[in-house]
């Protein structure tokens, strides 16, 4: 099937997409976005996560056929010359190691901080649990979402 | 100097990490590629009766189908000993283990293809109990036995008058990598392989590859391609020799990437152990005896289990004053999938087993945790069970005082969702409990083993600016082996804040760097850069003076100069007449092999560290809530205080998964459960943020006097979350991970 999708604010047509194709694997496989990663294939580690009409989703439990609404990635929250204030928060406290985790880490902060501009470390590590890290013991994490919070408030 | 060595510099792929723009290994791809994939045998110990593989060829985009009889050159690789089979050929020995692999036009054509191929397997008995498979028939041609390591120190008969003894069984741990193994081969037209691959060690891999291509080690090409996490479970090969055989088989680029089932079944684990310890000590509660019997569950290959049976065996006395010590330690090949490098290496298990038995002699003898480890503490100079004396920093009295003077947790907030379960829990029995683990890690690669690293350092000037390009073979897992380069460098040619780092990939173009584990990389490779700075300046600097007409004695890089007295050249002048280059290679000090009684200078050095847990029980529910960790490491010097907080915090993360969730459920042989969902390893809300202070006495050997720090973090901390657990509880808690229905058993309080 032919599937219409708009991922960053730009228009794809993807064609031969199987129906059973998962959305993760239409962003990585299909249209070569790999900004979104994938870990688990189960909707448990939080790496595929993107932001579906503006609601955070594990896009590998996401049917690709049902997709409408706008998808939003890692990449289109900001850029290496343009970074977001979580992007950039995340480097600056340390929270990057191996990163694999931190596209989809990006993806919940972001959603986050929308829906609560000033949280406390344990709404910041709830609002986490979804998303796993080997590398960090989230520690740092935890922190830059904080700080970028700050800076919010502070803006 | 604000970017150089001791600064907390930030990662230079950070920000293409944060954006998603860097390239990890599973992200790469190639025009025309085609995906690779493995068939695998579905249960422990069978013999291969049939295998037809023309179904597989029939399934609509399928290019090529392989297996044992394509291998052209070794049927067998392995780090320490060739015994595992690319393909199996005659007897699986592992759930897991590769039988036939397909590159297709896509992935879901090639895995079709490999549930298509036809296998008839003729079962054979299962032997996964370590004891049993010592004594019982041998699972391979080389026997049940990887190897032994006796050591023995003084008169091992000799014991005080109060003694304890406990038997302890560790589990299973994954290492949990997110990044699945991932690698893309391409031949290179006449008639080798170039690869990209998520990898820890670019040359043993080469070495290992092209034994089994059947070709010159220079005909296999290695890029690293982007790590997505490591810890030690990458220093095996997993997909390396199947996708390049596929690219040569198809003559063109394929590409393989792990689902994270085949990455439970496909790459090695931490060992099980089961290890049995009797320790004494005299009535003051210092310690007069240790000894132990280890057991370590090897699984099916060799792999690394001859070194980490070495290394538990070493460590096993833990890092104490001990006057007579027994040490038996066996690695044993079983038909469980096979065990090798995780951080800590074998140091974890036993830290897990003395530290218990630490705090069952402090009970016995009316001490504190922290005094009975006081009193028998190592100290520089001290002499280890292999007779080996501690040259290293030694600092673990203040270790234990650092530790004992934080802040302890303030009593339960009163809030539901600070309860170990929850609302769930009662909140009438609910116990709050305390607990210390002292351990050691040795650092680099032990017992005579030579492994050194090799690092080319040019200046140069391109477009205009002054440029340090830097190649190593060292593999960045995400430890920021990245990061470091640069300070070091910044601080060996003293750049001025304008002038460039650029490092390049790291391949098996230059020579060896050695393997991305043992905490050794910031030392040896580290160590390599910098010999190559020193090297560069040294020629920079004759240059300079010669031209000057002054002795080049008195020269050196400053700012971006070369300066001397009365004389101050920008680099980028020194740089006109051309660029300046040089290649060296590190080796750390010689080790020694151990003799027959298990004594020799085995290790080279060691990082100590002790962390301390506080953690909430139900006593009724087995739910636990870890309400505060604290952890003092020495670090000898932390080059990046930053960097080495991120590896204190990650690597104290995997060793409370130990001691909490982590194990890997093998049934008979069988791995039934290799899914996030089942094997658990912490989220955000699991853990609180650690406290961390560090000890800074620099190591004399070592580069800067750093430390490497990786891997320390990992082996006290299991044994901090279990003592907290057994004086939350008074059960006794010999099994790690502790399972909820072991604090439910019914508690002594």
């Amino acid at each position: 099937m032919s599937l219409a999708l708009t991922v960053d604010g730009v228009p794809y047509e993807v064609p031969d997409v199987p129906g059973n194709a998962n959305l993760a694997d239409v962003l990585r496989h299909h249209l070569g976005l790999t900004a979104t990663k994938d870990a688990c294939y189960e909707g448990r580690c939080g790496s595929c996560s993107v932001l579906l009409g503006g609601v955070l989703v594990t896009s590998c439990t996401v049917l690709a056929a049902d997709v409408t609404e706008p998808v939003v990635t890692a990449a289109g929250v900001g850029d290496v010359a343009g970074p977001s204030d979580v992007q950039r928060a995340l480097v600056e406290a340390g929270g990057v190691q191996c990163g694999f985790c931190i596209p989809g880490m990006v993806m919940a902060a972001t959603d986050l901080l929308a829906r609560n501009p000033d949280p406390t470390e344990d709404d910041v590590r709830r609002g986490l649990a979804g998303n796993l890290c080997r590398c960090t013991g989230y520690g740092r994490i935890v922190e830059a979402v904080l700080t970028a919070a700050r800076g919010r408030a502070s803006t | 100097m604000t970017r150089g060595v001791g600064a907390s510099t930030l990662r230079p792929d950070g920000l293409a990490k944060a954006t998603g723009a860097f390239l990890f290994a599973g992200d790469l791809s190639e025009a025309g590629m085609l995906w690779g994939a493995v068939l695998r045998c579905p249960s422990p110990h069978a013999r291969l009766v049939s295998l037809d593989l023309a179904p597989a060829r029939a399934v609509a985009g399928v290019v090529s189908v392989i297996s044992a009889e394509d291998v052209p050159g070794l049927a067998t690789y392995g780090l320490d000993h060739a015994d595992q089979p690319v393909f199996v050929s005659d007897v699986a020995r592992h759930h897991g283990e590769p039988v036939a692999a397909v590159a297709a036009t896509t992935l879901a054509a090639a895995r079709a293809a490999c549930a298509a191929v036809h296998v008839e397997w003729e079962q054979l008995p299962v032997v996964v109990d370590t004891e049993q498979a010592l004594t019982g028939p041998a699972l391979h041609p080389d026997g049940n036995l990887f190897r032994r390591v006796l050591i023995e120190k003084g008169d091992p008969g000799t014991e005080g008058e109060v003694a304890v003894e406990g038997s302890y069984v560790v589990g299973t741990q994954d290492q949990a990598f997110l990044g699945t193994e991932a690698a893309i081969a391409v031949p290179d037209g006449a008639g080798g392989v170039r690869l990209r691959v998520a990898t820890q060690d670019l040359h043993a891999d080469r070495g290992q590859i092209a034994a089994c291509l059947g070709l010159e080690p220079e005909q296999v090409t290695i890029t690293l391609g982007g790590v997505g996490g490591a810890f030690g479970g990458r220093e095996d090969m997993s997909l390396q020799v199947h996708v390049c055989l596929l690219a040569l088989a198809t003559g063109g680029p394929v590409k393989m990437v792990y689902s994270r089932e085949e990455s439970f079944l496909g790459h090695v684990h931490r060992h099980a152990m089961r290890l049995h310890y009797r320790t004494t000590a005299d009535r003051d509660g210092r310690l007069v005896s240790q000894q132990a019997r280890i057991l370590l569950d090897g699984g099916a290959y060799a792999s690394t289990t001859g070194p980490v049976t070495g290394n538990a065996a070493t460590m096993a006395a833990g890092p104490y004053v001990i006057p007579n010590v027994r040490i038996d330690a066996y690695g044993v090949r079983t038909n469980n999938p096979p065990s090798g490098a995780m951080r800590g290496f074998g140091a974890v298990q036993v830290c897990a087993a003395y530290e218990a038995q630490m705090d069952l002699l402090a009970h016995a003898v009316g001490l504190d945790p922290l005094e009975i480890r006081r009193r028998n503490a190592l100290a520089t100079g001290d002499t280890l069970a292999t007779g080996q004396v501690v040259h290293s920093a030694a600092p673990l009295r203040r270790l234990i005082d650092t530790v004992a003077a934080m802040p302890m947790p303030p009593p339960w907030s009163g809030a539901v969702e600070d309860l170990p379960g929850g609302p769930a829990a009662d909140p009438a029995r609910v116990r709050r409990g305390v607990g210390y683990g002292l351990g050691f890690k040795n650092l680099a690669f032990s017992e005579g083993f030579d492994d050194p690293s090799t690092a080319m350092v040019a200046l140069e000037v391109a477009d205009g600016s002054v440029r340090a390009v830097v190649h190593t073979a060292c593999a960045e897992v995400g430890q920021g082996f990245v990061t470091i380069v640069e300070q070091i460098v910044r601080t060996e040619l003293g750049l001025g804040p304008e002038d460039e780092v650029l490092l390049l990939d790291a391949d098996t173009l230059i020579g060896p760097a050695g393997s991305t584990s043992a905490s050794r990389q910031t030392w040896v490779s580290g160590g390599a850069v910098q010999l190559a700075c020193t090297a560069v300046a040294h020629q920079l600097v004759g240059r300079v003076a010669d031209a000057a007409g002054v002795p080049a004695a008195g020269c050196l890089l400053r700012a971006g100069r070369v300066v001397a007295e009365g004389l101050s050249v920008p680099l980028l002048d020194a740089l006109a007449d051309g660029p300046v280059h040089a290649e060296r290679t590190f080796r750390h000090r010689k080790t020694a092999a151990l003799d027959a009684r298990g004594q020799g200078d085995a290790h080279v050095a060691w990082s100590f560290v002790i962390h301390r847990a506080v953690v909430d029980v139900d006593l009724d529910l087995g739910t636990v809530r870890v309400v505060q960790l604290a952890t003092v490491q020495d670090v000898g010097k932390a080059l990046n205080p930053l960097s080495v907080l991120g590896q204190l915090e990650g690597g104290t993360a995997q060793g409370v998964g130990l001691a909490l969730t982590e194990e890997l459920a093998l049934e008979g042989g069988f791995v039934t459960q290799p899914t996030f969902s089942e094997y658990l390893i912490p989220n955000a809300v699991d853990l609180p943020t650690l406290m961390v202070a560090l000890v800074e006495e620099p190591e004399p050997d070592a580069p800067f006097g750093a430390k490497g720090v990786g891997e320390a973090p990992t082996v006290s901390s299991p044994a901090a979350v279990m003592a907290a657990m057994r004086d939350a509880t008074g059960l006794a808690l010999t099994h790690l991970p502790v399972r909820a229905e072991h604090l439910a058993a019914g508690s002594a309080l």
